[in-house]
């Protein structure tokens, strides 16, 4: 009898199984935009609102919960490109965001904000996506750089997302190629101006002369 | 070890095509169908060991052009080998069995020209995404391509 030898079964590479990212990118898209509190939050917070004299209680509430968001904003470690070596000068103990409450934080799982350094590549959009979606509501991002705001320089080429903004929601735009410190350390400040008008419902505010 | 000069003499005898460029440079235009022969011939008879690079140039109607430099670091000299395809043409011999360093720029010639390297023990893209369409780097790859759903 011919004994044939086992074909090896090779498993697939983890990057071409797409369809797990697919399904999240598709419940993702059915969530309603701002959708950051549950239902139940809101009739609550609704109700006291509307109960007489509870816009103190919760006004109250509004200001002690955005005071304790802004207070500790954590950036995830995203580094995409040159820009991010600016985000770490400005990490580091010269500029020390660490004073503002910001911790640079390895884990997307305890972030509440995720500063895009650099060039989005279309490659590397769905990763980002996904890292995006791993953080939890209430969550910001910062566009840093000109790659991240439109594609920049490399506007015109092929494998260029030209903007990040067409794959996540954006806060704060910072420009410059690369935005020195200062500047990026200027929009976490405004940033930070931003959350401090969160709104009760967990919505964004519409955009103002003073905080955008 | 052949010289510099050495070297034009055997391209010249073997070959029969002349070599053109000037002092540590030469330059070797070939037909595509000697493509790997030129390769063996510059690894094992002159001695260019090291793959710097491979790599392609779209003449547009005049289809692809496919150029490599390979170079005899103890002799100190480097060998500049070019191969018109022809229009229409996207097939090449591979020069990975002769220099593992050109598996993969082979794979990134393909993945950015499109060139079929035969005899390549894996030729898929490198670079790019796997579901990518088209070759980016060709003349006639639109600038714009959409690729949904980022752009």
């Amino acid at each position: 009898m011919e004994i044939k030898a086992p074909t090896p079964q090779i498993p697939p590479a983890v990057w071409t199984e797409f369809k797990d990212l697919q399904e999240w990118e598709k419940l993702h898209q059915t969530r309603q935009e701002g959708d950051k509190h549950s239902a139940l939050f809101e009739t609550v917070e609704e109700g006291i609102f509307n109960f007489p004299g509870g816009f103190v209680v919760t006004t109250l509430a509004d200001n002690f919960l955005n005071w304790a968001r802004k207070s500790s904003v954590w950036p995830v470690t995203f580094g995409l490109a040159c820009c991010a070596i600016e985000m770490m000068v400005t990490f580091a103990s010269r500029f020390d965001v660490e004073r503002l409450g910001m911790v640079p934080f390895a884990s997307p799982r305890h972030s509440d904000l995720m500063i895009v350094s650099g060039t989005v590549t279309i490659k590397m959009a769905p990763m980002l996506k996904r890292i995006y979606d791993q953080m939890p509501d209430p969550k910001w991002a910062v566009s840093m750089g000109s790659c991240a705001n439109s594609g920049g320089p490399f506007r015109h080429g092929y494998h260029v997302v030209k903007g990040v903004d067409r794959v996540i929601p954006v806060d704060v735009y910072v420009p410059g190629c690369p935005p020195p410190p200062d500047s990026l350390m200027f929009g976490l400040l405004k940033l930070q101006e931003q959350i401090s008008h969160f709104r009760k419902t967990g919505q964004r505010p519409a955009p103002s002369e003073k905080s955008d | 070890m052949p010289t510099q000069a050495e070297a034009r003499g055997l391209i010249q005898e073997r070959l029969g095509v002349a070599a053109s460029g000037e002092g540590n440079l030469l330059l070797i235009e070939i037909a595509p169908e000697r493509w790997l022969e030129l390769g063996r011939f510059a690894k094992d008879t002159l001695g260019c060991l090291y793959m710097s690079f491979l790599s392609a140039v779209d003449w547009k109607e005049q289809g692809l052009e496919i150029v490599a430099r390979v170079e005899n670091l103890d002799a100190n000299f480097a060998v500049f080998m070019k191969a018109k395809l022809g229009a229409g043409e996207t097939r090449c011999a591979s020069l990975a069995p002769v220099w593992h360093g050109a598996n993969w720029m082979e794979r990134e010639c393909f993945d950015m020209f499109g060139v079929r390297f035969e005899g390549h023990p894996d030729l898929r893209r490198i670079l790019l995404p796997h579901d990518w369409e088209g070759h980016p780097l060709l003349k006639s790859y639109a600038v714009d391509t959409p690729h949904p759903p980022y752009r």
